[in-house]
């Protein structure tokens, strides 16, 4: 059974650095797709930084990388991940009829993923 | 490094919506590009060094190297037989080049819309709702003793926000700077800007509207429940601390992210901080700004809200100006199917929109402007390559606090504005239709029974 947690897409200092290198470049292709997550969460899920793990929402799924965060920094249950092409893609294109796709605080199904069976 | 140099002083930095007008660049001449950028900070170094001349084609037409004007043709020939076309992006460009975009909007009774629609739109339309309590940067810099930044990571996304505006720097009636002044963040998670903070408001996710409504009860002198706590994850007592520092500062300044926005509660949470600050002037000063993204979104929101009244989501199909977010916004109007052509200024939606928005850009003809390729300018069927603003290209932007600065560029590009291929297109477009398009303004037909 996939745990449940929340997702946060947002900027970091490397993905506007990497951004204006081109967002085609393999810098930014490699931090947005790469997902921060609580230590102990990561051990109970039996990863390892840079393990991989699929990301399933409402809006779609992804597969990315992992990144251990201290527990202070990063509380349990919460995720984030550079805003890219991956972070669009667990959107949901529903606005509530406001314009704005919700892209903070998503809810998502993480489930670590064999290396031979990453897609 | 080339033996030709140039310095170029009080250039403008339009990476981020600080708009930081105090550059000192150094440029090679002999290799177009910019070598040194002084008082830049991280992101502002890097935007000025990755934007040196890349070899590319002018344009790409249907997978095809062409020249700018067969560009041009192109994408007028697609707008002009476009029946229902967005144009979108702007906020990466100068006002001059937005003012252009509106006017074939108009001429085309298309919708003009902006990446406001995805950043601070809820907060635009919370504005219409509450009233927004504004101030300069150099305001705040001069007076707040108190400043709350909620739901954004500044250090990260904005660094000189801290540096030159609103925590360090000292300020007329802020003599000693960080020391004169109470900072307080308010996020889910720590971030780099956290040791910023005299005050960290660690609050649980999607509870930032609660958090909000509970300190607007306290300032008016209602009573919270204990349970707050539970819901919010911060407790009574230190809601009630911070209310009395808010109540007792002498002037206080509110600047909110995209935390609030982009989350559940959307334009909910941006009015209810919106309206904190309008409770809190019942006691003192208190102002509220949303803290922006790129580099010209500000000017955007202003260049169409001068031109048609609204400040983003604007459809001319019934030959007048109408809004209507959620009907007229590009994830909207993509989702659903409902555009059958696209005009991209300096924007990258193909990688930031939802799945079902991406699908539908694949399936209509696009025309992308972009100094650099990205994903959208891939799925196009015209790209042209363009000129940067700021660094190429002369014309104004505005800063995050409504105040326009003028743009010093640094050297020449061999690569037209977006001013001058959305000019082209407007031309041939008016010729193609006559006008504007027949039936725009046109009163609709009244049926009698």
């Amino acid at each position: 059974m996939p745990d449940k947690m929340m997702l946060i897409g947002g900027r970091s200092n490397k993905q506007g650095t990497s951004l204006c290198a081109g967002k085609l470049g393999a810098e930014y292709v490699q931090l947005s797709s790469t997902v921060e997550m609580n230590v102990n969460d990561m051990a109970r899920l039996g990863l390892k930084n840079d393990s991989k793990v699929r990301l399933r929402s409402a809006g779609g799924e992804v597969v990315v990388r992992c990144k251990g965060r201290e527990a202070k920094d990063l509380p349990p249950g919460l995720l984030f991940i550079a805003y890219g092409p991956l972070s669009s893609e667990l959107m949901a294109s529903d606005t509530a009829g406001s314009g704005m796709p919700i892209s903070k605080n998503v809810e998502v199904e993480v489930e670590p993923v064999a290396e031979a069976a990453a897609s | 490094m080339g033996e030709n140099l140039k310095i170029v002083t009080d250039a403008t930095c339009t990476f981020c919506g600080c708009v930081c007008d105090d550059m000192v660049l150094t440029v090679d001449l002999d290799h177009n590009r910019i070598i040194k950028s002084e008082n830049a900070c991280i992101l502002g170094k890097a935007w000025f060094k990755e934007h040196a001349i890349e070899e590319r084609p002018f344009a790409i037409v249907k997978g095809r190297e062409a020249s700018t004007e067969e560009g041009v043709e192109e994408a007028a020939q697609i707008l002009a037989n476009a029946r229902f076309p967005v144009i979108y992006g702007l906020s990466d460009t100068t006002c001059e080049a937005q003012r252009v975009a509106v006017a074939i909007g108009d001429m085309i009774g298309g919708t003009v819309d902006t990446t406001t629609s995805v950043c601070h739109g809820p907060s635009g339309i919370a504005f219409q709702g509450v009233g927004e309590s504004t101030a300069s940067l150099g305001e705040i810099k001069n007076r707040a003793d108190m400043v709350v930044f909620w739901g954004g990571n500044p250090a990260e996304a904005h660094p000189r926000l801290f540096t030159r505006y609103a925590v360090t720097p000292k300020g007329m009636y802020i003599p000693n700077g960080k020391k004169d002044r109470t900072v307080v963040l308010v996020d889910v998670r720590r971030t780099l800007s956290t040791p910023v903070a005299d005050i960290f408001l660690q609050v649980k996710p999607r509870s930032d509207f609660e958090v909000l409504w509970a300190l607007r009860a306290l300032v008016k002198g209602r009573k919270v429940d204990t349970s707050v706590e539970q819901r919010t994850g911060i407790s009574l007592a230190v809601l009630e601390d911070l209310v009395a520092r808010m109540k007792s500062c002498n002037y206080g300044a509110l600047l909110f992210g995209m935390g609030l926005t982009m989350n559940r509660g959307r334009h909910f949470n941006s009015g209810a901080l919106l309206a904190l600050a309008t409770d809190l002037n019942e006691f003192t000063h208190w102002v509220a700004k949303p803290v922006r993204g790129h580099g010209n979104v500000t000017g955007a929101d202003n260049v169409v809200s001068w031109q048609t009244g609204f400040p983003f989501g604007v459809n001319f199909s019934r030959g007048y100006p109408r809004f209507n977010p959620g009907e007229f916004t590009t994830v909207d109007l993509l989702s659903r199917g409902d555009v059958d052509a696209a005009l991209i200024i300096a924007s990258d939606p193909a990688s930031n929109f939802p799945k079902a928005a991406i699908e539908h850009l694949k399936r209509i003809p696009v025309i992308n402007l972009d100094p650099k390729l990205t994903h959208t300018g891939q799925l196009a069927r015209v790209a042209f390559t363009t000129s940067t603003y700021g660094i190429n290209v002369a014309g104004t932007v505005y800063r995050m606090d409504d105040v326009p600065i003028t743009l010093r560029p640094a050297f020449d590009s061999p690569y037209p504005s977006d001013e001058q291929i959305l000019t082209a297109i407007r031309n041939r477009v008016r010729q193609l239709l006559g006008g504007n398009r027949p039936g725009a303004g046109t009163p609709l037909a009244t049926t009698v029974s």
